[in-house]
């Protein structure tokens, strides 16, 4: 394993107000997975259910409240300083804004060669050689580097953030919703660039999204988080094909379907997100599970193994639990299900 | 423009040419340009520039209307006031004090309030809750007792002038940087910054500090504007500068009790305040839009 996140726990306090009480902010609860190199993990899930937390817990720019970021088999998560410098030399990231991830005030050279010359003394020339290189394998021209980033679209200043990255010959990137920003058309290139730096450099991928469409096609696993965890997680394909736990067929169902007969995604995920304040007790998504029984609002579910190296958490994995019930159509039971 | 150019379709050929470095709507500001040169100039210059020596009196040509008045001459272009000192020998000698004043009040009250606000800003935690009580306390002093006190405890003069500026403007640049800041941090840019490994110390002289100059100027070129008129204040209520040295405030508090039968004498130097203030305010909008590279080829 090349970044390996292990049981991280992330609470945020929350003062009190005047007619609220202190508390914690559960963000992140036990969350562990890893990333090999040339590999890609995704992490799907709706807005607020934490995974920029997980993100940011990745890239050390929050600590955890408990667990570990582990980097080439070292605990990274409580260094600091120079004892960070391999890390940080070897995980980059790419954020969702390009418009907030370049500084406007410095030109697209010095943007690309920042995290380069923090790193290596290199003289000027071999700097912008280095910056010449990653502009290229992004697609932009070298003139490029002489301007600023308001002189680019959208799309171009998000090759500027990619080419950025690149700049340090990485090991592994953290994409934390990297075209959710963008136009459609343009997305599709950001991520086949993505996919070919990959493939030529044999990166590490941990992207964050809610495109599932995107993960499905982009990543190699997948884990779905559910209020800060981690609810079913394994091969993508695994994972898509055969959903085992309730939320992960909800939200798979809860997607358009690209065929016009394909009957339309029911409101199969009832309900809001629950208060991260304070989470349901025992299984996280009961309170919205069409399937809830007996021990999901008291025990919290094991983690089973599904199969095909799939785990998930459910107590309807259990031995001995109830056949869920089903409303509506299962997720991407496909044509099968299709009225005639 | 000219990545766009290369990768874009040239199907939106413009009618006309563009101007790359086009400058903001406004043009370059001639006038207030004008205003602080000449400002600049008379306070350099001084007394070498004056047509009369700005203290000396001449009681037999005293309230001397203005050349376009009726009885008025070009002995002296804007009159003379009581005692028959030409003002405007006299608003040319008190430029100095003006310009003198907010230098020093500006590049003081501006660095300290700034050091604050990006200290409390960016570490947050009890140097925030020290700094910016400490604001508040200050702010809920008002700045004309804070003169009184001061002026009885030191001596009244310009550099009384200049500590009652400081100590009331901090607070200003501290409450404003501080907020900025708050916002800057927050930005991706930041965080890209510290995943590459980037020390605290070259966020904030990178990323932070260039980002706040604009808000910096736009303070600094109000503030002008407002310490001219409090150092006119405080000179005026007599807590600043002191006869025989001259400074506008001073003049408008001379020529009060005359206002009725010689408006010229408060008029010219109130003119003066206000040329000075318009000035830098619109020369500091200017400045601002120049020097953020966003607007360069808009």
């Amino acid at each position: 394993m090349l970044l390996e996140a292990r049981h991280l726990v992330k609470r945020f306090d929350v003062g009190g107000g005047l007619f609220r009480r202190a508390g914690q902010v559960h963000a992140v609860e036990d969350v562990s997975f890893g990333i090999e190199p040339g590999r890609t993990f995704a992490l799907v899930g709706e807005s607020g259910c934490g995974k920029t937390t997980v993100a940011k817990l990745m890239l050390l720019l929050e600590r955890p409240t408990a667990g570990e970021v582990v980097y080439r088999g070292r605990a990274v998560s409580g260094l600091s300083g120079g004892a960070l410098t391999e890390f940080r030399s070897e995980v980059q990231a790419v954020f969702q804004d390009p418009y907030s991830s370049l500084n406007p005030r410095l030109r697209v050279g010095r943007i690309v060669s920042e995290p380069l010359l923090v790193h290596n003394r290199m003289s000027g020339a071999e700097a912008r050689k280095r910056v010449d290189e990653a502009l290229e394998v992004v697609g932009l021209p070298r003139a490029a580097a002489k301007l600023y980033p308001h002189e680019f679209s959208g799309g171009q200043r998000q090759r500027i953030a990619i080419a950025r990255a690149l700049a340090l010959r990485p090991k592994a990137l953290v994409l934390d919703e990297p075209t959710s920003a963008l136009d459609v058309s343009i997305r599709a290139q950001i991520l086949n660039l993505l996919s070919d730096i990959q493939e030529e450099f044999g990166l590490a991928y941990l992207i964050i999204a809610h495109d599932l469409a995107l993960v499905e096609h982009f990543s190699h696993e997948t884990g779905v988080m559910y209020l800060g965890a981690l609810v079913e997680w394994g091969p993508t394909q695994t994972v898509f094909d055969r959903p085992r736990h309730p939320y992960t067929q909800a939200l798979l169902a809860s997607a358009p379907h690209p065929d016009p007969d394909h009957p339309p995604p029911g409101d199969v995920i009832r309900g809001e997100i629950g208060s991260a304040l304070s989470p349901p007790a025992g299984c996280r998504f009961h309170p919205r599970c069409p399937h809830a029984f007996a021990p999901c609002d008291r025990a919290e579910p094991a983690t089973t193994d599904t199969g095909q190296g799939a785990w998930a958490r459910c107590h309807l994995l259990d031995a001995g639990a109830p056949a869920p019930v089903r409303r509506g159509e299962p997720a991407r039971a496909g044509a099968a299900g299709r009225p005639a | 423009m000219a990545v766009e150019a290369d990768l874009a379709p040239a199907d939106t050929a413009a009618p006309r040419p563009r101007r790359r470095w086009r400058l903001p709507s406004a043009g370059v500001p001639w006038f207030s340009g004008l205003i602080l040169l000449l400002l600049v100039v008379c306070a350099i210059g001084g007394d070498a520039l004056t047509p009369w020596n700005p203290a000396a009196l001449d009681l037999r040509a005293n309230f001397q209307p203005p050349v376009w008045a009726e009885g008025g001459s070009w002995a002296h272009p804007l009159g003379t006031d009581n005692l028959g000192r030409d003002i405007l020998s006299r608003i040319v000698a008190g430029a100095r004090v003006s310009l003198v004043v907010s230098l020093w009040a500006i590049v003081l009250s501006g660095g300290i309030g700034s050091l604050a606000g990006m200290v409390a800003g960016y570490f947050g935690g009890w140097a925030d809750v020290l700094i910016m009580r400490l604001v508040d306390i200050q702010m809920s002093i008002p700045p004309l007792a804070l003169a009184l006190i001061l002026a009885a405890v030191l001596e009244p003069g310009l550099e009384t002038v200049v500590i009652v500026i400081v100590v009331t403007y901090w607070t200003w640049y501290a409450r404003i940087v501080r907020g900025e800041i708050l916002s800057l941090k927050e930005r991706d840019y930041v965080a890209l910054a510290k995943v590459a490994g980037v020390g605290s110390a070259t966020i904030f002289h990178r990323h932070l500090a260039p980002n706040i100059l604009n808000t910096m100027l736009v303070l600094a070129t109000l503030q002008i504007g407002q310490v001219i008129i409090f150092e006119a204040s405080l000179s005026f209520l007599g807590l600043g500068i002191q006869s025989p040295a001259i400074s506008w405030g001073l003049m408008l508090a001379d020529a009060r009790a005359y206002l009725t039968n010689a408006w010229w004498a408060i008029t010219m130097p109130g003119v003066a305040i206000m040329l000075v203030c318009l000035s830098s305010n619109l020369f500091g909008d200017w400045l601002r839009d120049v020097l953020d590279p966003r607007r360069k080829q808009l």
